[in-house]
């Protein structure tokens, strides 16, 4: 899950991490209001900045500066509902002037290829850092983090000797980084970058912008990561299917997509692309994994979510039965159907293979709805789907 | 031969008197694996039956269980929070295979626990998040089904365990030297490339499957790795041409960032390796096919 830069900007603070004021508003007037509180920390100017969660907001004019609360009340105006890169401006971020003397980056993230974690820092910063990893790799410093050292006194000053501060702001530098690390440690974060991190005229080091996944996988140990989920963003289909527990992604296609496993939904939905080529372009409606030894009802479940798409034209259902028994999926699949009577009129096709295929094609087979197609491979499965989505 | 299970593998279940641990302990015994014992320190000194009249004991601890049988596998299927303590004790107790089946483990526990083991040197960690492994007709480490496909001499190796199983079905025909599922999380601890150099040395294996899916690059640092280092030949697929940037596709590790982990990337870097790259499994297995009967001649 990402985080909003607000949301990061509170965590940070939580941690110990100097950050400026900031507060969130959502109408012109709580801008002002914020500005009024903000504003004087700082000679009474403060920042409006968009809160989306995609880069390049600066470019796009979602970062404005303000020399009163009346010129913060207007900027928000202009920024709130404003669409950067696909996302609506819902909410702004008032936050504290800064006068700043030098910009640096910092984050921490996994290393994926060495299974381990990964510090990158450079005095260079403020700008698109895939630009400067590309355009002037040697200015970008990595040092390898170990997940079970993390970042103390050495790995720190390691990583701002490799970044090349000089001795003064090295010093100051090192223990951010240190309190910037127990954020990712503690929080169970995957990400926690800061871009800008600065040193003001003050010569005070400062996280001006923050960026934080968290791993939706440790929330067990963080109940309190749940209230940060943005719940308005979800599409209403993914927010549904996530109260039952399902694994659904809405795509924009035409043939909806029930499958068990990851990779063999995944697969799935580029054999039915294939296939949709030749049927005028029909494409995949989702992405649903039943998971692995589903029963009936998580298959009903997941039935009645991808039939609440108007966009589906047609259902293909793929199993191949590991654990997942396939008689479980043929008898969810009927009682789905006589659920829905006959005001379900969009054709299923199903393919079932692996653990008990025999009993699940002989349950689909004696209830003959006229809807179910069953067909022997996923290739022919995917493409019958596609035909009868373009009809 | 066979990679990594053999049938001098001793296997114990952590997390084998509960109820996906009874589950799958029984389907592995079914398929002819030597489970010597399960681990749990409430229940240590008792036994559990199983169907066939096998009665299987239970040990306090992991080190306790291989001093008394010379286990040298563990499965593990503890709940995702507990399962980070349980490849630790399994790591203390050097055992030289620990194959993590459990989904949604914090990708922090995954860090700590795989760099222990890394550390420590006496443990291979598979997984987590993934189904396991298969040495077909000789031992099952996990819950790949056994009666999918028998022995083989193609050697597969995959992100996905429904495609493991696809895959396996599709070249049921030709069957299996060893199947390796090695997870869909960002973090596991044996990769494509540690199959790949094992089925590579591995004389019982004529043939390689690749299986990999959007996410990181992996696949990318496989594929230089076979063009250095594999003679065999190496057919894959890879999942998720079609999956939106951004968006977590059901494994952890399954997602688009930007320009990175494409599906169309990884395919482009097998290929530039060598490799066949089938567009569905079922093309994929139709490529092995063919090579098999090449080999054959």
């Amino acid at each position: 899950m990402d985080l909003f830069e607000y949301q990061a900007r509170d965590m940070f603070e939580k941690h110990g991490v100097p950050v400026l004021a900031g507060a969130t508003a959502t109408t012109p007037e709580e801008a002002r209001a914020a500005a009024e509180q903000i504003g004087p920390k700082s000679g009474g100017v403060t920042v409006v900045k968009a809160q989306v969660k995609t880069g390049g907001r600066g470019k796009a004019g979602g970062v404005k500066v303000a020399k009163s609360a009346e010129e913060a009340e207007q900027l928000a105006g202009q920024i709130l509902g404003m669409d950067i890169k696909g996302h609506t401006v819902g909410t702004v971020m008032i936050a504290q002037g800064a006068r700043i003397a030098e910009e640096y980056y910092f984050s921490i993230l996994l290393d994926r290829a060495n299974r381990s974690y990964l510090a990158m820092c450079s005095v260079e910063g403020g700008m698109d850092i895939e630009q400067l990893a590309e355009e002037r790799p040697e200015a970008l410093a990595k040092v390898a983090v170990d997940p079970n050292v993390g970042i103390d006194e050495a790995k720190a000053q390691e990583i701002v000797d490799a970044a090349g501060f000089d001795a003064e702001t090295a010093a100051k530098v090192a223990p951010v980084l240190q309190t910037l690390w127990t954020v990712y440690r503690d929080e169970d974060a995957t990400l926690v970058e800061v871009n800008p991190l600065v040193k003001t005229e003050d010569g005070e080091i400062i996280a001006l912008d923050g960026k934080v996944t968290l791993d939706g996988n440790a929330g067990f140990r963080h109940p309190d990561h749940e209230a940060l989920e943005d719940k308005g963003a979800a599409d209403p289909l993914e927010a549904a299917a996530k109260e039952k527990d399902l694994n659904y992604v809405k795509l924009d296609g035409s043939v909806g997509i029930i499958g068990n496993g990851a990779g063999l939904v995944m697969s799935t939905l580029d054999v039915v692309a294939y296939a949709g080529e030749e049927f005028g372009g029909q494409k995949p409606a989702n992405f649903l994994d039943i998971g692995g030894g589903a029963s009936a009802e998580v298959m009903a479940n997941g039935l009645h979510i991808i039939l609440s798409d108007p966009q589906v034209k047609s259902v293909f259902v793929n199993v191949f039965g590991g654990i997942t028994a396939c008689d479980a999926v043929a008898n969810g699949i009927v009682g789905a159907l006589d659920a829905l009577g006959d005001e379900e009129d969009r054709p299923l096709v199903v393919r079932l293979d692996g653990n008990n295929v025999e009993e699940g094609r002989r349950i689909l087979e004696e209830r003959s709805h006229p809807l179910v197609t069953i067909e022997p491979t996923m290739d022919g499965a995917a493409r019958r789907a596609a035909e009868l989505a373009a009809n | 031969m066979a990679i990594f299970l053999n049938a001098d593998s001793k296997v114990i279940v952590q997390g084998m008197t509960g109820s996906e641990g009874m589950k799958h302990t029984q389907r592995m015994l079914k398929s002819g694996t030597n489970i010597v014992g399960g681990v749990n320190p409430r229940k240590a000194g008792t036994t559990v039956d199983f169907e066939g009249g096998v009665a299987v004991p239970v040990y306090g601890t992991v080190k306790e269980a291989i001093e008394a049988t010379g286990a040298n596998v563990s499965v593990i299927f503890v709940p995702a929070q507990f399962t980070k303590a349980a490849a630790v004790e399994a790591i203390d107790a050097d055992i030289p295979l620990a194959v993590v089946i459990t989904e949604g483990v914090a990708v922090k526990d995954t860090a700590e626990f795989y760099n222990y083991a890394k550390s420590r040197g006496t443990t291979r960690i598979v997984g987590p998040n993934c189904p396991g492994l298969i040495t077909p007709g000789v031992s099952n480490a996990g819950i790949i089904p056994a009666d999918i496909s028998g022995s083989g001499r193609i050697g597969l190796v995959s992100k996905s365990g429904t495609l493991t199983y696809q895959m396996m079905y599709e070249l049921r025909d030709f069957g299996f030297s060893s199947a390796v599922g090695i997870g869909g999380d960002p973090i596991i601890g044996t990769t494509h490339i540690d199959c790949l150099e094992a089925f590579q040395n591995d004389p019982d294996t004529d043939a390689i499957v690749m299986i990999g899916e959007i996410g990181g690059d992996a696949e990318e640092r496989a594929a230089a790795y076979i063009k250095e280092h594999v003679t065999k030949p190496v057919v894959g697929y890879v999942a998720g041409f079609t999956a939106p940037e951004g968006k977590t596709m059901g494994h952890a590790g399954a997602i688009v960032s930007g320009s990175s982990g494409t599906a169309q990337a990884k395919k482009e870097a097998l290929e530039a390796a060598g490799v066949k790259v089938g567009k569905t499994p079922s093309e994929t297995a139709q490529l092995m096919r063919e090579i098999m009967k090449d080999l054959a001649k």
